[in-house]
């Protein structure tokens, strides 16, 4: 292409550019968690994100690094959209010193205070009352953030839901509340599990902003993620996203999926996020051939080396079994 | 140094009162603790002294509650959580046991919740079975949290400041029974040491161990075995975790006999681990069989006989120390 860009052509196509990558490095990483697994270099509950990945990637993008999220037990992918090194991830996964959580978390509860990511909790719904503690800090000490409190639909049924929308509304708490509605919680069906299936709905019966958003389009989940945090940080009070999406894979590991039809799946393969934001970047010229394969090479790099880096980090000492059970002090 | 009359419950109010004053991250959050003065009216007047932000009402919502402390002490607050009884922060039990006293250790030492949650326990106020029960040896299973049980007016207005200095979550359980306890109290206060068990009792003859409402009870019992010529050491736990081992095992050492008084249920209670304990470290020092004084185990009746029945009396702790000894 010889024609000149505008500046701001090419700046989205750097934005774009970078969803991409994020989105790829999600889903490559998991891939590999999938072989290590199979490998049993991994153990323990793993929960993949294959599909959803435009949520975390397009939502993430939206905060500042002093902003704060609390995450699920799916959370690989939040956790390295968030910034956590792979390495540190990856790491975890082994149950190595190195890992972003000592190895004493694992792939289900991921945690980085310096990038404030209070990642991982495998209780559903139990994030969100500390969502609230964090945005009642930041706004009892009077400071700009907001909190992104990422849960599943799953989490909508809980008693937990609804005193934490209550409450944050009425206290005008900055917790931005992000459903990754994916349609089932583990095995159940979203329609058989909940009377009311608009989910966005529900929240704005609390009185808050809600949106419902194609969480399958990286672009859309962006735009709702800048519009939300925007009326945060105009306004102190809650906003409520519902991001419309779907998992690929099972709910673990150890789910055989018989709770639902392979040609489900493979409809909703269609609107993969990362083939469809790589068909809009390719129909609008800004992506060609050896620049998906110089991405996808670089990831697999960044990969390789988060792999071989992890195995070979070191396990905590036995001795040290009993640390962080208090706080050390000298 | 000036002495004044004063109340448990007012004791505790001072020390909240001194809390939020010297330090602004300290903020009281709970149902009723603001307008309607505190449910058990410990916190009466300090929504007028420091404002609506800073002494919290909160909805019916123990979960949300409980757990947005636990958010507001890893963003830097130090937040006091009061739960009205113990049996209510059962809807609060997953933020206790699954975030409070995990996220140090699951986080490899990153996030530290210095967190204080107060709460009523025990029953002898003809409550029934929601609003009676002692479960604070439950809590005291879960590694990751401190347990303190303030049984003194001294250490009602002296245990919050180190549980506030604590680093960790501090569960303080405060017996009903014990709000309207009177006495002399020296301000400005003593320090508290959260680290040891207190002897309140000085004897030869028998130790008997305790903590919270069941202190007063067993210092009338120790008083009157005195008059039968046993003398009683009387331990007050003070803090039920950590347990200090040392100071039980030194005083059963002393005295070669045993009882232990709580008013959980005996199955599986803190007077089983303590027993045991006494049994790791000082079996051949006994003379007789550690003997226990425990609730009675039904859920709390109302009628007043059969709650004074279920409860440990002095009576009871008597004739079990008279057991003992033989």
């Amino acid at each position: 292409m010889n024609r000149r860009r505008s500046p701001a052509a090419s700046a989205k196509t750097k934005q774009r550019t970078e969803l991409l990558r994020q989105m790829v490095r999600i889903r490559r990483f998991e891939e590999r968690c999938v072989e290590l697994y199979s490998a049993a270099q991994i153990r323990g509950f793993m929960h993949l994100y294959i599909g959803e990945e435009a949520v975390a990637v397009g939502l993430l993008q939206t905060l500042s690094p002093d902003d704060a999220v609390v995450s699920t037990y799916r959370e690989h992918g939040h956790a390295l959209a968030r910034g956590v090194p792979m390495v540190s991830v990856m790491a975890e996964m082994f149950g190595r010193t190195t890992g972003c959580s000592r190895g004493r978390g694992g792939s289900m509860h991921l945690f980085d205070a310096s990038r404030r990511f209070y990642g991982g909790n495998a209780i559903v719904g139990g994030g969100l009352p500390i969502a609230l503690g964090l945005a009642l800090a930041d706004a009892m000490l009077s400071r700009p953030q907001v909190t992104a409190c990422l849960f599943g639909d799953g989490a909508v049924a809980e008693g937990e839901f609804h005193e934490c929308l209550n409450l944050a509304a009425l206290w005008r708490l900055p917790v931005l509340f992000c459903c990754e509605n994916n349609l089932y919680a583990m095995g159940t069906a979203l329609a058989r599990a909940q009377a009311e299936t608009d989910l966005a709905l529900r929240a704005s019966s609390y009185g808050m902003p809600s949106w419902a958003v194609d969480g399958m389009d990286v672009e859309a989940v962006a735009a709702a993620g800048n519009r939300a945090v925007e009326t945060m940080r105009a306004s102190p009070g809650p906003c409520f996203l519902e991001l419309r999406t779907y998992r690929f894979r099972a709910h673990s590991m150890y789910d055989a999926e018989r709770y639902r039809d392979k040609t489900e799946v493979e409809h909703w393969k269609q609107f993969d996020p990362i083939d469809k934001l790589t068909a809009r970047m390719y129909d609008d010229g800004e992506l060609a051939d050896e620049a998906v394969k110089k991405l996808e090479s670089e990831v697999d790099s960044e990969l390789d080396d988060a792999v071989s880096e992890a195995q070979a980090g070191p396990l905590e000492p036995v001795e040290d079994l009993t640390r962080f059970v208090y706080t050390e002090r000298p | 140094m000036t002495t004044t009359h004063t109340t448990y419950r007012e004791a505790i109010r001072e020390a909240l009162r001194e809390a939020l004053r010297d330090d602004e991250r300290v903020f009281l959050m709970g149902e009723d603790v603001g307008r309607y003065g505190g449910c058990f009216a410990v916190s009466l007047g300090l929504l007028e002294e420091f404002g609506p932000e800073r002494i919290r009402d909160t909805p019916l919502s123990e979960s949300a509650f409980v757990g947005a402390g636990i958010g507001a002490a890893l963003a830097g607050m130090r937040p006091i959580v009061e739960i009205m009884t113990v049996n209510f922060s059962l809807l609060a039990l997953d933020q206790i046991l699954n975030n409070a006293a995990t996220l140090l250790h699951m986080s490899g030492g990153q996030l530290g919740v210095p967190l204080v949650i107060r709460m009523t326990t025990g029953a002898g106020r003809q409550l029934a079975a929601q609003h009676s029960h002692s479960l604070e040896g439950w809590y005291a299973h879960i590694p990751g949290l401190r347990i303190i049980a303030p049984a003194t007016l001294p250490d009602a207005r002296g245990m919050l400041r180190p549980a506030l200095e604590c680093p960790d979550p501090v569960l303080m359980f405060e017996h009903g029974s014990l709000y309207n306890a009177a006495g002399e109290l020296d301000e400005p206060a003593e320090p508290v040491d959260i680290d040891t068990a207190a002897i309140r009792r000085s004897g030869d003859d028998v130790s008997l161990i305790t903590y919270g409402g069941t202190l007063p009870t067993t210092l009338t019992a120790a008083e009157q075995l005195a008059a039968n010529n046993i003398q009683a050491d009387v331990i007050d736990l003070r803090t039920l975790r950590p347990l200090d081992e040392t100071t039980i095992v030194d005083s059963v050492r002393r005295t070669n006999h045993a009882v232990v008084i709580d008013e959980g249920w005996r199955s599986g209670s803190l007077s089983a681990e303590i027993t045991a304990r006494i049994t790791e470290h000082a079996f051949y020092d006994l003379d007789a069989p550690v003997q226990r004084v425990c609730t009675a185990e039904v859920p709390m009746p109302y009628a007043k006989h059969l709650e004074d029945a279920a409860l440990p009396q002095a009576d009871d702790v008597v004739a079990a120390a008279q057991r003992a000894v033989g």
